[in-house]
């Protein structure tokens, strides 16, 4: 086969274990729905965000999009890659002709796959239950920012599993640190109501920039929607995460 | 140590000599050659951290070498590529398999890592999965999970096959399929790296068999031959008839016999035929049976509990 076939038979696979997995049949696809419904009911009226005053839904429908592109490709992704790592699974493939390249490359491929489905069902509710839109000129600035956000964040996600040392670990670690993230970037809470220095704490790390490049396609009224500072923060973390990944991943075990 | 005296005639499908391999000051492979020959079953035996898997691991590629020279289907495998990965196949000492998928489906992803797999439904009815082919893995007991592990390896119609301890945790049924399945094996041709530390396994299944010991291998032959087994003494064993002392045995037998703790008396003889024919002829005319005779020869696992230092009953 050639190096496209076995990607794609990989790829395959992978999509097929992923959706198998209630794992991440509820926390990366359900939840998201779940906390977009949730939200959207309790809070109502308008808020301000980079100027605009908008409906708090327009507010939610991109927040919760950041939060289900993290989910599939620094969550999910991050808790799959300790899991097979410490299974042994990575180690037995590389005992096989299998690229690690593809390996790996196909797994984070079905993160982003997943981040741009969500993306979509979540524009779609969006749009269905509560009137929200995407302006005709920024729709592909939407779908460019959601690419590589997923993107940036499966490579953010290959360096800080090598941090992680067991499957048990992986979840509470990943939560300790995205949630609080999402409560001071924009993602739960408007930002006109976080004080200052939480939101300068939060322009530190992806998150922030990606609820605001997102929300960027939404809101604003002219130009393409490619916020090219808080794309350029992604971009810088994803490189990061790749040279910390391609220094430290690691294919066995712990104590092997 | 005489693993230079080559078996076949063909060069060997591994060739070792010398290797070595240090975690900083440690030293756990000591310079070991070994030779494995197309189309034999070659046991790699030892206590645990004797340094077996360290071995298997720098052969099948997974870790460095400190010294020595290791050549595996002709290449080093410290820099092997797809291409030679696609002639070996490998069982782990523990692997999970993906608990999402099911047997055919695992089957049939790896067969699409080789470019010419065998075929998926075969290689699973060689392992005797055939009824477990659409349940999940997560549904499979531990032994059929290892044998899953062993079609795995099969897949990609590899020429030499590495099976690191593939029937521990085995129940005795289990055992003795997965030794059908490593024998049938040796039918289609495939040479075979075994490491185990069950005796009966590498009685039943190896041409060849090599002790490692603390890094270094003490011993090597056949399984009837290693450790001058084919050489030693045969025990002929009894209990005393009442009121006879072993003084009372007939010729030379009288010195050879020692009473141990078990009660019973041991001879170790050279020539049980003999002392055989001499022993009954002294009970019959004593009208004794001897009911609980028994002639033994030390089993490979005598020689390798000898061989490494474990002897549990010294006698």
């Amino acid at each position: 086969m050639s190096r496209r076939a076995v990607f794609a038979h990989q790829f395959r696979s992978d999509l097929e274990r992923f959706w198998r997995n209630p794992q991440s049949r509820y926390f990366t696809v359900l939840m998201p729905i779940v906390f977009l419904v949730i939200f959207a009911t309790i809070f109502k009226g308008t808020t301000i965000a980079d100027g605009h005053r908008i409906k708090i839904t327009t507010f939610y429908v991109p927040g919760i999009m950041a939060l289900g592109i993290i989910s599939a490709s620094f969550v999910n992704l991050t808790q799959t890659i300790v899991t097979q790592r410490e299974n042994g699974e990575y180690k037995r493939l590389r005992g096989t002709p299998l690229p690690a390249g593809i390996m790996i490359g196909s797994r984070a491929a079905v993160g982003v796959v997943v981040a741009v489905a969500m993306s979509a069902l979540l524009l779609l509710i969006g749009k269905l239950a509560y009137d929200v839109r995407v302006p005709q000129s920024t729709m592909l600035g939407l779908v460019v920012t959601v690419v590589l956000g997923a993107a940036a964040f499966s490579c953010v996600s290959f360096a800080v599993s090598t941090r992680i040392a067991n499957a048990e670990a992986a979840a509470p670690a990943i939560n300790i640190t995205v949630l609080p993230l999402y409560f001071i970037s924009g993602v739960f809470v408007p930002e006109t109501q976080i004080p200052r220095f939480l939101r300068d704490i939060a322009t530190v790390f992806p998150i922030r920039h990606l609820a605001k490049a997102l929300r960027g396609t939404f809101v604003q009224t002219h130009g393409s929607g490619i916020a090219t500072g808080d794309l350029a923060a992604i971009l810088a973390w994803g490189i990061l995460g790749l040279l910390v990944a391609a220094r430290t991943f690691e294919w066995s075990p712990r104590g092997d | 140590m005489t693993a230079a005296s080559p078996r076949g005639g063909e060069s060997p499908v591994i060739a070792v000599s010398g290797l070595r391999k240090s975690y900083g000051e440690h030293e756990v492979v000591r310079g070991i050659d070994v030779e494995v020959h197309h189309g034999e079953i070659f046991a790699f035996l030892g206590p645990n951290g004797a340094g077996k898997t360290t071995t298997v691991e720098i052969l099948e590629g997974y870790r460095s070498r400190s010294g020595g020279e290791v050549r595996v289907l002709g290449a080093d495998p410290a820099d092997a590529d797809g291409g030679w990965r696609a002639r070996i196949g490998l069982v782990l000492q523990s692997c999970t398999m993906p608990a999402e998928l099911t047997v055919r489906e695992l089957v049939e992803l790896y067969a699409g890592y080789y470019p010419h797999p065998r075929e998926a439904k075969e290689t699973i009815e060689l392992v005797g999965l055939t009824d477990k082919r659409d349940a999940r893995t997560s549904q499979l007991s531990g032994g059929q999970l290892r044998r899953l592990d062993v079609a795995l390896a099969l897949i990609g119609d590899p020429e030499l096959v590495f099976l690191d301890e593939p029937t521990t945790g085995f129940d005795p049924g289990a055992r003795h399929h997965a030794w059908e399945v490593i024998a049938n094996l040796r039918g289609l041709g495939k040479t075979i790296f075994l490491t185990t530390h069950y005796m009966d396994e590498a009685q039943t299944l190896a041409d060849h068999v090599a002790v490692i010991v603390a890094g270094e291998i003490v011993a090597e032959g056949t399984p009837a031959t290693l450790g001058g087994r084919d050489r030693e003494l045969s025990d002929i064993s009894f209990t005393l008839p009442a009121g006879a002392a072993v003084a009372s045995l007939p010729g030379e037998l009288a010195s050879l016999a020692r009473l141990r703790e078990d009660g019973r008396v041991h001879m170790s003889i050279g020539d049980p035929a003999g002392a055989l024919h001499a022993l009954s002829g002294w009970a019959l005319e004593r009208g004794e049976g001897l009911g609980d005779l028994t002639v033994g020869r030390p089993t490979l696992e005598d020689i390798y509990l000898r061989l490494t230092g474990e002897q549990e009953h010294p006698q």
